[in-house]
Order: structure tokens, then sequence, then C-alpha cells
């Protein structure tokens, strides 16, 4: 059994009009150090056993589904349960 | 000519496309389920915005797994039209279909109007009855219209002549170069943010769409006279 956490987040190349909402709002606040915000997505997935090596099968869902490789990236952690 | 319109769940347009080519051209016209294995018979299709799947994910990244986008695909492979409106567009570039993404407004806004598009390419199979920077009058409704694209897909897009409508004045959504609909490289699948289906009587506000799919009708019908 294992988790998986994938996070999608806006290539640099990217405009981010919700994140630059959000830095905006947090200026607003008082924390006008804050530089830069982006907002991505974050994914929970668990899985059983693969046929393939879970990396492979990983990949495929997220530049299948997950991910629009057009204006997106990705990166993922696997933890084995034992 | 036979058009299939096809209909998802949380497609909002289907009886506005369905209306613009049946009663308004008197072509033939059936709306097919996103479920539906065949299109088989089909001359064309036309796929109709509103919100697929809610728009979860991404917009469009659900439907184009639907079991209908196969036959989409082997349709637009053959040469047939194949229209996609708003979310259609959406789903037209998730598929690969049409290259690019639409990304939220930059507004963050969802806007619901008429704007002004330029006919930058009228030398394709959905435009022939536009003149050449023709400025016309369609209604736009959507929150993610942004049209974006890596810089070497823009070069081969304007390479091409893929670009077919600008917003000619006023760009509403901040998308790349102001473009508002664009054509693959066969010239045979167009997507658009605006709603040409939405523009076919006076009484609507404007008649400007109605000559998108008057051209789709004859040149199919030039290319049957040929074949």
């Amino acid at each position: 059994m294992y988790n998986v956490k994938v996070y999608v987040t806006y290539k640099d190349s990217v405009l981010d009009p919700q994140g630059e909402a959000v830095k905006g709002a947090v200026h607003r606040l008082g924390f006008e150090e804050i530089s830069e915000i982006r907002i991505g997505k974050y994914f929970e997935i668990k899985v059983h056993q693969t046929a393939q090596p879970i990396e492979t099968v990983i990949e495929a869902i997220c530049d299948k589904l997950l991910a629009n490789v057009n204006m997106e990236t990705y990166r993922y952690e696997i933890m084995e349960e034992v | 000519m036979k058009f299939a319109v096809i209909v998802f769940p949380g497609s909002n347009c289907d009886m506005d496309l369905l209306w613009a080519v049946k009663d308004i051209l008197g072509e033939e016209a059936e709306y097919v389920r996103h479920d539906a294995d065949s299109l088989a018979g089909f001359d064309g299709v036309l796929i109709p915005g509103g919100f697929s799947y809610g728009d979860y994910l991404r917009c469009g990244a659900i439907a184009r797994f639907s079991t209908i986008i196969s036959e989409v695909i082997r349709l637009a492979d053959e040469g047939k039209p194949v229209f996609g409106t708003c979310n259609g567009f959406q789903i037209l570039t998730e598929a690969g279909l049409l290259p690019g993404t639409l990304l939220r407004n930059e507004s963050l806004h969802f806007i619901c109007k008429t704007v002004q598009l330029q006919v930058v390419n009228n030398q394709t199979n959905f435009t022939s009855e536009y003149q050449l920077d023709e400025v016309i009058q369609l209604p736009v409704a959507h929150g993610e219209g942004n049209y974006y694209c890596d810089e070497a897909t823009l070069e081969t897009l304007k390479e091409n002549q893929q670009i077919v409508f600008t917003y000619a004045y006023d760009n509403p959504n901040g998308s790349l170069e102001n473009i508002a609909g664009i054509v693959n490289e066969k010239g045979n699948v167009l997507g658009m943010m605006p709603h040409p289906e939405r523009a076919v009587e006076s009484l609507l506000g404007s008649e400007d769409g109605l000559r998108f799919f008057k051209s789709i009708v004859k040149n199919y019908g030039k290319a049957r006279a040929n074949a």
C-alpha cells in the first residue's frame, strides 16, 4: 500500500491571476514582504499493488489527466505504508 | 449535411447549436450523448459550451475521456468539420485536437457580453462567407477563455495562419495575441471562445454567427461535388 501526494503547479512562464489576487490581499493584510504567491493543486492518492513500477503509474496519471503539460508541471512523493 | 451535437453532463449550449443548424439553416442535426460509441453517418461535429463535469480539475479535462471523443477524433482525422465553442474549445485542446490551452480570465471575472471580433483568416471552411479583417459581433460567456500556448506553438500558429478570430478592440480575457479562435493545421477543426450559435437571428441581437455555419455547409457541399 502506498500513499502518494501529487502537486500540480503552473509553469513559471504562465501567469497565475488567482495567485496575484491572493498576493494583493496578503499585502493589504500588512505582509508587504511577501513577493510571490502561486496557487496549485494537491492530490492525495492511495495505491494498492501495481503491476508496473508505481512511478510509472503515477506519471502516466499525471501526464494524461492530473496536469495539463501545456501550462502545468507536477511533482510527487511516494510513501510506502508498512 | 448531418451534424452531431455532442451532449456532456453539464453542457448548456447544445440546444442553441441544434437550433442554429437545424431550425435556422435547415440542415440535419441530432444530439449524441457523451457515452455513445459511434458517430457513423454524421458529416460534422459540434461541441457545445457549458460546464462539462462541472469544470472539475480543469475545463474539459474530464469530458475529454468520454467514450464519444475517440469517434470525434476519428472524424477529425477523416477531415470532417469539427467545431467547439467555449467549453467545446476547451475540450478540443484537452483532447489534443487543437494546440494550447485556455486559462482563467486575467481579470478573474466571468465575462458575459457581446464582443467585437476580427476575422483574420477567411480562407477556412468555417469563415469563407466573411470578408478578410471584417469585424463582427458575437457574444462571449466564460471564466476560462484566456488562450495560452508556448512561443514555439504560437510561431507555428502564425506560420500556418491558424489564428482565425481575434478580439478586435478590447481583449476580454487576456488571451495571447488577442486570440479568440484557432483552427488546426489541416483546417478542419476549429475552436473559439465566442458563441456564433447565439447570434443567428436579429432577435438575438446579431446575425453575424449565421455565416459561420453557412460557411461549413457550403464548403462541405463543394467538397462533396468535387469528390
